[in-house]
């Protein structure tokens, strides 16, 4: 069963494609990579999945609803994190997993076990009380995903989720994802670390609006004739009119 | 609705872990208001005054008592030749001099031509304007006494500025108290409210709002409900300041001054919105709020400077302010007195602001992140 289904997406900004006719499916629990230099147009197909944008033409469904007609229903049964953001800094741990359950619809009987639960899981038993600002950047990154599926979302939107984070933390952070996906909570994953690539399912990469290449890391990696996903990217990359890298 | 109350706590845990944002919010209205009611003033106390009087008659000795005797002025000395006059001024211990005429009482029982001179100090216009004002006042009543006296048979004039009818004991605090509270409450509802939601787009946390499920007008509302009850708190404390610190009575109906405010509050917070929907980052709306709005209410709206002063520009520039006319209405109601048929003017410009203002920003509030 597909959780995401996009059909000839396009999103124009003026004469500008920023998303060019791209289709492509997601099942439920995979993992999916989401690759692209810097205004490929990640953000706007990510954002249009999210019911943030309204897409110029084409068809996308997520969660079951469509993003175009549906967009309320999509966006509560989706989490999502950014890099950008993760929490409120003036707000203790505890408070802010208590906002976004609150946001979310959590049930108020369940938001506190579930929160001491939680805290258990990532080890911060100790830190409810701690404002978000006092914790390190890895710690807050982890919290922040586990803030962005507290709800059970079907699926979970990762933009960049690990920018700025050591490797010992991005490490501990795939693995939360891989539980997240285990517990059948779709992954849908933007990064810029290659490495990383290849701990999904499967990888898109996106050239000037356009899904230039689509398939698990192995295949594309076979198919591009390269040792890493770090060279399938920098081939495909070298396609593109705007030449960034 | 839980939504709602969530988010609600959210923003009251953001002003009150801020210490400089509850401290603008509740200190510094008292501050002001103690400030300019007592500091910044445009009263006179105890101001030294010189007499040249050569006639030293009943009359001029009434004239230099009346003076004498008011909270406003004190006696420093005579002189005895109008030479002396100019090397006062120049000391600078002289607030002003009064210059009688020759045979004062004889000319005024009989020409009715007495004449008086005040003499100020130029270079300080506001103090020597007030001054020679309060001077006056006081001759004027002199005056009145006397006619009382003397059967009615002198012919003067009371020269009276209106605004002093409602202001008897000429305190400066009667005029402040309105400006203050319409600076206090725009200030809380215009730039506290701009620069919140503004923080909340610079930081990318209202991407992360308009990803949930919560509704985008719910999060503005949300936003304005801890900013308007901190309104209606300093509304209060400013009202208590005002008749039990700054001794300035509510001559008015108090429903009608709440009505008005509250209509007032709801002006400023949707420019507020207006504003923060227009802009990316904290300080543009500070600065939007600010220099833009605040600056313009200080000076022109008749808090400090009165507005028949201005050039015509200015005055039309004051038209468009929204405190200008909240600061009438509430003269009317709190200091004259008034009911609601002298501030039906007012109060539908304010209404008319309001619904521009929030179709305006409805409109430009991004629902989506285009």
């Amino acid at each position: 069963m597909n959780v995401i289904t996009v059909e000839n997406l396009t999103k124009k900004f003026g004469s500008f494609t920023a998303v060019d006719n791209i289709s492509f499916e997601v099942g439920k629990g995979e993992i999916f990579g989401f690759l692209g230099a810097n205004g490929a147009g990640k953000t706007t197909a990510m954002r249009m999945l999210c019911g943030l944008l309204k897409p110029t033409s084409g068809k996308g469904i997520v969660a079951g609803y469509d993003i175009r007609s549906e967009s309320e229903n999509v966006k509560a049964s989706i989490g999502y994190m950014s890099q950008k953001f993760a929490l409120y800094e003036d707000l203790k741990v505890w408070e802010n997993i208590r906002l976004y359950a609150g946001i979310y619809g959590v049930p108020e009987k369940d938001i506190a076990p579930k929160t001491d639960e939680l805290l258990k899981e990532l080890g911060f038993e100790t830190e409810k009380e701690t404002l978000v600002k006092s914790l390190p950047l890895g710690w807050r990154q982890k919290l922040a995903f586990s803030v962005s599926i507290f709800h059970e979302p079907k699926v979970v939107f990762l933009d960049e989720p690990t920018g700025g984070v050591d490797p010992v933390t991005r490490r501990q952070f795939w693995e939360m994802i891989y539980k997240a996906s285990d517990r059948g909570i779709t992954v849908f994953v933007t990064t810029h670390y290659m490495d990383e690539a290849e701990y999904c399912n499967r990888v898109s990469i996106m050239v000037d609006g356009r899904i230039d290449a689509l398939d698990s890391p192995a295949n594309l990696k076979k198919e591009f004739n390269a040792t890493s996903m770090d060279e399938v990217f920098r081939k495909l990359a070298r396609k593109s009119k705007n030449n960034e890298l | 609705m839980r939504q709602f109350l969530v988010f609600v706590q959210k923003e009251f845990y953001h002003i009150f872990r801020d210490r400089w944002t509850t401290l603008i919010l509740l200190v510094l209205p008292i501050v002001m208001i103690i400030l300019f009611g007592f500091g910044i003033t445009t009263e006179i106390r105890n101001t030294k005054f010189a007499v040249y009087d050569p006639s030293r008659d009943i009359a001029t000795q009434g004239i230099v008592n009346k003076l004498e005797t008011s909270e406003y002025f004190s006696l420093d000395r005579y002189v005895t030749s109008p030479n002396e006059i100019e090397p006062l001024f120049r000391d600078g211990e002289i607030g002003f001099v009064v210059v009688l005429g020759e045979n004062f009482y004889e000319n005024l029982l009989h020409t009715g031509n007495a004449k008086i001179q005040l003499i100020a100090d130029g270079t300080d216009p506001n103090t020597a304007s007030t001054l020679t004002s309060y001077a006056t006042i006081l001759l004027s009543s002199y005056q009145q006494e006397l006619t009382g006296t003397a059967g009615g048979t002198i012919p003067y004039q009371i020269k009276t500025e209106v605004k002093l009818l409602y202001n008897p004991s000429l305190k400066s605090a009667y005029n402040i108290v309105p400006g203050i509270m319409g600076m206090i409450l725009m200030l809380i509802c215009a730039l506290m409210t701009s620069v919140s939601i503004a923080r909340e787009k610079e930081l990318g946390t209202m991407e992360l709002l308009l990803v949930s499920p919560m509704k985008p007008i719910l999060i503005i509302l949300s936003k304005l409900v801890p900013y308007f009850t901190i309104s209606i708190i300093n509304y209060i404390t400013i009202l208590l300041l005002s008749v039990f610190v700054l001794k300035v009575p509510i001559a008015g109906s108090l429903v009608l001054l709440s009505a008005l405010s509250l209509l007032f509050i709801f002006v400023s917070l949707s420019i507020g919105i207006l504003i923060s929907s227009l802009v990316e980052k904290q300080i543009v709306a500070l600065l939007i709020s600010g220099m833009i709005l605040m600056m313009p209410a200080v000076f022109l709206s008749g808090l400090m400077f009165p507005i028949e002063s201005m050039p015509v520009v200015l005055q039309w520039i004051s038209h468009i302010l929204p405190v200008k006319w909240f600061i009438i209405a509430v003269r009317n109601v709190m200091i004259k007195g008034l009911g609601f048929s002298s501030i039906i003017r007012e109060v539908l410009i304010l209404t008319g602001m309001a619904a521009v203002i929030i179709t305006l920003s409805l409109k430009k509030f991004k629902y989506r992140l285009e």
